[in-house]
């Protein structure tokens, strides 16, 4: 990417493996970029301050919180949301272990436990726990959405 | 999400960094350099940064080293915080820098960004302190290497339009005994209330100090104290407490009082851990 000259600009964003392209404000987050201009609501606003996790999208492979992200940096990156993901194994153990009551942090809870499966099938418990204060549930479902990512974990052969 | 709109640079250069920050400053733009941005997009919502541009340093690729070379560790200021979880060359900055934040923000906060920001926190400074780092600053004067121990008081000293590149670590400090000791408020994952970070070297122990005052701090005077091997630990602790900069932070996440008791305590630990000799 160049350098940007101009406050206003079109992009093409790499988002669940199709490119979109459209014009946004250099100052946009990638979050209202997603639901404002892309439809695409599956990534909540939450704290809008980095520190809910709510909406959390995959960059890279990487979790990241797309209120704390300008949807300008996300040029050149494969960005992956909750509308992404069709029937995974983390998404099938939620519902099994109950692990979400309003939902509202869940697609952000789904997407930093697939983030950690996508690295690594057998965390030790500190990196779960590590990775999982990322996020927030003001439902307080911890135990549940932590249940739910070992399951998956239990559920994959030993390398 | 930002009231505001301003417009957006990714330099491929130090130089075109520098050049564009004089251009855009002369266009009164109010420039800022930009790393991870957590901090700018944070307070830009609250409108207490604005900036009619911002120059983003991530395409730079000095800012992006990660080498041991010549017996020192260079590091780019705009490596992410988590790069130092999973490369623990330095593994003083390993242990401070994952008590930063959480892990998904450590995947943007940046090195830089945490040294040269505005919380009083920033304590991906200390490891850099206690190992008598150098840093590499970039400016419209060129580039300029600095003892961080003297370019480092209360915030980094730089001038306008300058900004950090690099820091260099010596080698022999790496692997040096250490210890990072970081307490919240509540829990594992509270808000902060202080860090304490430690290195031996030459059987000395080093200290640097953060959320203890509003800024990071290493203190030559402290350390003689803590190191007098004429007095008890628990001694050197309370000399050294006369010399603590003022003022002590006194906020929601603790009193100054309950600060200096959980120092107290910290301090204890450290002596335990690394130990000094004790009479
Ligand atoms: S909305 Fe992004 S972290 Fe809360
Ligand atoms: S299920 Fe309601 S916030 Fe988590």
């Amino acid at each position: 990417m160049n350098s940007y000259s101009a406050n206003r600009l079109k992009i093409t964003l790499n988002i669940n493996s199709e490119m979109y392209e459209k014009e946004i404000l250099a100052s946009d987050t990638l979050l209202s970029v997603l639901r404002d201009k892309l439809g695409l609501t599956g990534a909540k606003p939450g704290c809008l301050n980095g520190d809910c996790g709510a909406c959390t999208v995959i960059i890279d492979k990487r979790p990241m919180k797309s209120c704390m992200l300008l949807a300008v940096e996300a040029f050149d990156t494969e960005i992956l949301t909750i509308e992404g993901l069709k029937d995974t194994p983390i998404q099938r153990a939620f519902v099994e272990q109950f692990a979400f009551q309003c939902g509202y942090c869940t697609p952000g809870f789904i997407l930093i436990c697939h983030a950690l499966l996508l690295t690594d099938h057998h965390p030790t418990n500190e990196k779960i726990t590590t990775w999982l204060s990322s996020n927030i549930c003001r439902c307080t479902g911890y135990q549940e959405i932590e249940n739910a990512l070992r399951s998956v974990i239990n559920s994959l052969p030993l390398e | 999400m930002l009231s505001y709109n301003f417009d957006y640079y990714q330099p491929k250069s130090i130089d075109e960094a520098v050049g564009l920050y004089q251009t855009l400053k002369a266009e009164e733009k109010k420039p800022i350099y930009y790393s991870g941005g957590t901090e700018i997009i944070t307070l830009g919502r609250l409108n207490l940064v604005k900036t009619g541009a911002v120059i983003d340093l991530k395409g730079i690729p000095e800012c992006m080293e990660y080498t041991l070379h010549n017996h020192q560790l260079i590091i780019g200021s705009a490596l992410s915080l988590n790069t130092f979880e999973e490369n623990r060359l330095f593994p003083l900055l390993t242990l401070t820098s994952k008590e930063i934040a959480d892990y998904t923000s450590r995947n943007k906060i940046t090195l830089g960004g945490n040294i040269c920001g505005q919380i009083f926190y920033r304590e991906a400074v200390l490891p850099f302190l206690l190992t008598d780092s150098y840093v590499t600053i970039a400016g419209p004067n060129g580039i300029r290497k600095a003892a961080i121990n003297e370019i480092f008081y209360c915030t980094l000293q730089l001038e306008e339009g300058e900004f950090l590149v690099q820091i260099a670590t010596e080698e022999k400090f790496l692997m040096a005994p250490h210890l990072s000791v970081k307490k919240r408020k509540q829990w594992d994952t509270g808000y902060p209330l202080i860090t304490v970070a430690a290195l031996k070297k030459d059987e000395e122990i080093r200290f640097a100090f953060s959320g203890l005052c509003p800024y990071p701090f290493r203190s030559k005077q402290i350390e003689t104290i803590l190191n007098n091997q004429d007095l008890s630990y628990k001694d050197r602790i309370s000399t050294s407490f006369q010399y603590l900069p003022k003022p002590i932070l006194n906020d929601t996440e603790g009193s100054s009082g309950y600060r200096m008791f959980v120092l107290e305590t910290t301090l204890t630990n450290i002596f335990s851990v690394l130990g000094g000799e004790e009479k």
